[in-house]
């Protein structure tokens, strides 16, 4: 017998709104999305019987997503209603508990929505995610110490996480830089990507430094925007609208830093026990997957992700990305509209939506082989993981 | 024209200890009492034990550089890019954010031997690392 929850729902509906320089409310965007998403999947409103959201850096920084959003969509007598946050990895989760609720006979159409609206007129796209620095209250206590240092943004952990991997492992920046032409490369083919022109090694190495050993190039967008997914019951599924994408697994993996000797939160993260959840549940392997849409905040985010779902071994990132399988007519597409550094940043709805897309079989010039497919997400540098198992087929 | 100066965190009752230890030219952690693991301040609870019982010990001061990046993205004025945003972990196992001084940005190695150093900010001292050279 396989895993209860193998199989037992599918992904029914995805909507999208524009995205990028998009100057709409939060509530807004959502409920764009939630209609198209609602439309895609044929239902009426009324049919929608739960709601999982997810605010993107807005949560944070004011004018995000609320629970409010019900009332802004009138969807009423909901059996499962939520506002989660696990960063990047949320988006995955809300699948998680959408399928698990499902399975419990709680709820039938579960919309996971997920928006967010950084980007002001007038203002940079760093000014959305540099935080501390333009803070003009004198910081209180240890947490100073961060801003004392010049230690700002979400791209110093990930930069002083990469140069550990590149210390210990011998990596380079050619192996960033390879997979961020490669993303961009299956970026020109999507028509909902922010950046579509194609870049050479040489313009990423050219490319400004951020923090080193993160160049420009190596770090993911800022966007406005929001998308909207429904999950289903699997047997609803196939008398749906759209080709049904069907769960075969899940997993998470927190592990934490102790922020003291013996914590390697740079370079293992928690993406290895949440393979070991998904592996098992779904009964498959690394060798199995036709193609990976892997969270990719930064172009290092792929490598180490790829290392610890058991791709390649620890360390051997780098040499196992270098010679461009993950770009198009690779051995293993991934981020195969581009990912976050070149379609979308819609935190992890970015990996998830493109798995919809190419497990319906509507990716267009760029549909892959699309029987299994890897979809991760984390956040909070590389502190908190999830992953979803997909197939175009039943369990 | 003044120059711009560094955020400089304001002490707080939790943190004191520490701040004050760094204006004596100590570097203070907090150690559990009872399984006596040495942690970063300010917190109540040991995470390894959950015991609130700790006493404020001080670091040897010494550690290696555990990574480190350079900075190229103005964010604040005062900080001239390119500089070096470093994790040092000290001897007794706890790490935290810094800067290292009398190194160049192209110098600085992953496990660099380093010891602490204070720099005074008007009236608050932080703890800077420089590295231990071999004569
Ligand atoms: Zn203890």
């Amino acid at each position: 017998m396989g895993h209860p929850l193998r199989g037992a729902a599918a992904i029914t509906g995805l909507g999208m709104t524009p995205m990028g320089r998009v100057y709409k409310s939060t509530n807004e965007l959502a409920a764009e999305a939630v209609a198209k998403a609602i439309a895609d999947a044929g239902l009426k409103k009324d049919e929608v019987d739960g709601l999982l959201i997810n605010a993107g850096i807005t949560g944070t920084t004011g004018g995000g997503l609320t629970l409010g959003l019900q009332n802004y969509l009138g969807l009423r007598n909901l059996r499962l209603l939520n506002h989660m946050n696990a960063a990047g990895s949320t988006a995955a989760q809300m699948v998680q508990y959408a399928t698990m609720a499902i399975h419990a006979g709680m709820a039938t159409h579960v919309v996971c929505v997920f928006a967010d609206a950084p980007l002001k007129e007038g203002t940079s796209a760093g000014a959305a995610y540099g935080g501390a620095a333009r803070n003009p209250q004198r910081p209180r206590g240890m947490a100073g110490l961060y801003a004392a240092a010049g230690y700002f943004g979400a791209n110093t952990p990930y930069a002083l996480a990469a140069r550990r991997h590149m210390a210990l492992y011998g990596t380079k920046q050619d192996h960033f830089g390879i997979i961020a032409v490669g993303q961009r490369r299956w970026a020109s083919m999507n028509p909902l990507a922010q950046m579509r022109e194609p870049i050479t090694l040489e313009d990423y190495h050219n490319s400004r430094w951020i923090i080193e050993p993160l160049h420009l190039l190596d770090c993911c967008l800022v966007s406005n925007g929001a998308v909207a997914v429904i999950v289903s019951p699997a047997r609803r599924a196939s008398e749906m609208p759209q080709p049904p994408v069907y769960i075969h697994g899940m997993g998470q993996g927190h592990p934490g830093d102790s922020g003291r000797a013996g914590s390697e939160w740079e370079t293992e993260t928690g993406a290895r026990f949440a393979a070991e959840t998904a592996y098992r549940m779904a009964g498959v392997g690394p060798s199995d997957f036709t193609q990976c849409q892997i969270y990719d905040c930064y172009t290092y985010t792929v490598l180490v992700t790829l290392e610890d779902y058991g791709f390649c071994k620890k360390g051997e990132g780098g040499p196992f990305v270098e010679d461009g399988k993950l770009g198009p007519g690779g051995t293993l597409p991934t981020n195969t509209g581009g990912g976050e550094l070149s379609a979308y940043y819609m935190w992890g709805m970015t990996p998830l939506s493109e798995a919809i897309i190419q497990g319906r079989g509507h990716g267009g010039e760029r549909q892959v082989k699309n029987d299994l497919i890897l979809v991760t997400g984390n956040g909070g540098s590389l502190s908190y993981h999830a992953c979803l198992i997909l197939s175009p087929h039943p369990a | 024209m003044t120059q711009p100066t560094i955020p400089v965190p304001e002490p707080d009752e939790a943190s004191k200890p520490f701040f004050d230890g760094a204006a004596a030219g100590r570097l203070m952690l907090m150690r559990c009492a009872d399984c006596h693991t040495w942690r970063l301040p300010a917190r109540q609870h040991c995470d390894v034990c959950l015991s609130d019982r700790y006493t404020w010990e001080a670091s040897s001061g010494r550690g290696h550089v555990r990574t480190f990046g350079i900075m190229h993205q103005r964010y604040h004025p005062a900080f001239q890019v390119p500089y070096n945003v470093t994790v040092v972990e000290l001897e007794e196992g706890p790490r935290l954010p810094t800067n290292l001084l009398d190194v160049a940005n192209d110098e600085i190695r992953v496990g660099m031997p380093v010891e602490v150093v204070f720099e005074r900010h008007e009236d608050v001292t932080l703890p800077r690392f420089r590295p231990i050279r071999e004569l």
